[in-house]
């Protein structure tokens, strides 16, 4: 029997032929990831068990990202403890605020994955480095320390859902509506310890950041990790980011699935998720007409350049509704820089969005956009589970930049080709 | 001992609210623990009670302070139909006891008296008087549980200095 590509990602990393889904393995890993809420935790576990030193200063990375700039006293102490580690144990990729960006997105750009590497980070949406055809997944804070002092994790090996993508997205279609759609197909917990491997024609059409958004959302499913081929579109990325060797993996023809799926990528609508699970899926006719008072958009799910662009065609020349707030998170300072220089910034500002420096906040509730009883919002992230944004009683639909943009502009959920 | 049951999905925002991750004190996380879902749940949770969930059991981010904040309550386990993965990492990882059982979650409810042996993974409802067997965990994972978690577990072979 064959191995699937994050079968034989774990094979080599392990130093081992060949693996089985269900074995478990113990993996050298190419980074170790936290951010300012998990590294802190993790800090403290690796000075309780007396750990003196890391294992490789230049695989370890830690972003402030989650309340930051600091929303509070509290935020600003883990912070401080995060800096103070970084600066004893000399690693190299530090990221403050001001070289800071959503970790998700930071890491990519900054050539810190590469395809056929092994990479954990304590934050679950660490799954999203699969769009480089890297394993990469999220563990908790413990992992992270272990991680950092040996250089090591354990993983069991996962079997694999077949995810074949034929056809090509229509206009106001993304890369974050194929993965709702996906989630609704699979549940929140259909791919539970599994791997979802994307494959077959429909994957050139998809760009890099369709492909991020897609991995990122791969734990809404229960997944361990997701996971794209390499192609010349993943090489125009890599390229003048990564210069260190790195290694494609495809799947053997005759690896095992537990489940095949395949997605028409040109019958796809555009797709939400309506509370309080992203499972919980309406293509954007089902859903229109709800009305919402707070839009976002941003995240590690969809902050990214296109995902901008995105909602900028939507929003320019046009004015937010009465009665929403509509906030722009770009995902990094290059981001917001590329977005200033395309003029997509002042788009959104002459709309009547406001432009907030990168970081995660309003997504789990932080800050930047906490919500009140009962409002509904429409966001471009990943989660809307119960007090996720705010109080119990709001609620989150989940949308691509595009849905989100073109209801910002008539106060209910709205398919952008109706503008 | 109480029992407190719970459905699907019960998601690592529920068990602790983003808005007290920015204090990671066990004391803090325990006090708001299952806020979202259950409001007098840390008022009333007493060190013996025993957590019951469906599937997914801890689904979403993978904060451990979701099953520090359980832990610190007291709670002597987690019983559940199937747990997120991450969620099951952590509790092995911190040496917290979880055992995945879809019988024994249809087969124990609120106000249930109910035993557990960790070593054979048995299940007792002693109230029905009914057994239930847990899935075992592999011996690699029994390892790092006998060696009180992960980074004593490393520390112990010598690869963590």
């Amino acid at each position: 029997m064959g191995m699937t590509m994050t079968q034989k990602i774990l094979a080599r990393s392990a130093g081992l032929d060949r693996v089985e889904a269900g074995q478990l393995v113990e993996g050298k890993l190419d980074l170790v990831l936290g951010n300012d809420i998990t590294t802190p935790v993790a800090i403290t576990e690796f000075q309780k068990a007396g750990l003196s030193s890391v294992f490789d200063r230049d695989k370890i990375a830690i972003v402030l990202d989650h309340s930051t700039p600091c929303k509070d006293i509290k935020s600003a102490q883990l912070c401080a403890a995060c800096r103070e580690f970084a600066k004893e144990h000399a690693i190299t990729h530090f990221y403050d605020v001001g070289q800071m960006g959503i970790e998700h997105a930071l890491v990519p750009e900054k050539g810190l994955a590469a395809p056929g590497e092994v990479i954990i980070g304590a934050d679950s949406h660490t799954c999203t480095y699969g769009a480089l055809g890297a394993f990469s997944t999220g563990v908790g804070s413990t992992d992270m320390a272990a991680g950092m002092a040996t250089g090591l994790a354990w993983f069991k090996v996962p079997s694999a859902i077949k995810v074949t993508l034929t056809g090509k997205l229509g206009q106001y279609v993304s890369g974050k509506d194929v993965i709702l759609h996906l989630i609704g197909m699979t549940g929140v917990d259909g791919a539970l310890y599994q791997s979802l491997e994307f494959v077959g024609e429909g994957v050139a059409s998809l760009e890099m950041d369709d492909r991020f958004a897609i991995c990122n959302m791969a734990i809404e499913a229960g997944a361990k990790n997701g996971i794209f081929p390499v192609d010349d579109k993943t090489i125009a990325y890599l390229k003048g980011r990564v210069n260190r060797e790195w290694q494609a993996f495809q799947a053997d023809p005759d690896a095992e699935y537990t489940q095949e799926v395949t997605i028409d990528l040109s019958a796809l609508r555009p797709t939400v998720a309506f509370p309080h699970l992203p499972s919980n899926t309406k293509s954007v006719d089902e859903a229109a007409g709800k009305p919402i008072q707070q839009v976002v958009i941003g995240s590690c799910t969809n902050g990214r350049l296109k995902d901008l662009r995105e909602a900028a065609a939507i929003l320019k020349g046009r004015k937010v509704a009465v009665g929403v707030r509509c906030i722009v998170i770009p995902a990094t300072q290059q981001i917001y820089l590329d977005a200033m220089e395309e003029g997509l910034v002042a788009d959104f500002i002459h709309a009547g969005a406001v432009v907030s420096t990168p970081t995660c906040g309003p997504c789990l509730g932080g800050h930047m956009g906490v919500l009140s009883d009962d409002e509904w919002a429409i966001s471009t992230t990943n989660r809307n589970f119960v007090g996720r944004m705010g109080p119990t009683s709001s609620m989150i639909i989940l949308a691509s930049p595009a849905v989100a943009a073109a209801s910002a502009v008539t106060g209910v959920v709205t398919d952008p080709a109706t503008l | 001992m109480k029992i407190y049951k719970y459905g699907d999905n019960v998601d690592t925002d529920v068990i602790i609210p983003a808005r007290y991750l920015n204090n990671p004190d066990e004391k803090s996380l325990a006090s708001h623990c299952m806020e979202d879902i259950d409001a007098d749940f840390a008022s009333t949770v007493e060190s013996g009670d025993i957590v019951v969930g469906g599937n997914n059991f801890g689904c979403g981010s993978s904060r451990e302070h979701a099953p520090l904040a359980i832990k610190a309550c007291g709670v002597k386990c987690v019983i559940a139909k199937s747990f997120a993965r991450i969620f099951y990492r952590n509790a092995i990882n911190i040496g917290f006891p979880i055992l995945e059982c879809p019988e024994a979650v249809d087969g124990i409810n609120p106000g249930d008296a109910v035993g557990v042996d960790f070593q054979s993974g048995v299940i007792v409802n002693e109230t029905t008087g009914v057994k239930f067997q847990a899935a075992p965990f592999p011996e690699f994972v029994n390892r790092i549980i006998d060696n009180g978690g992960l980074l004593r577990s490393l520390k112990a072979r010598g690869v963590a200095k």
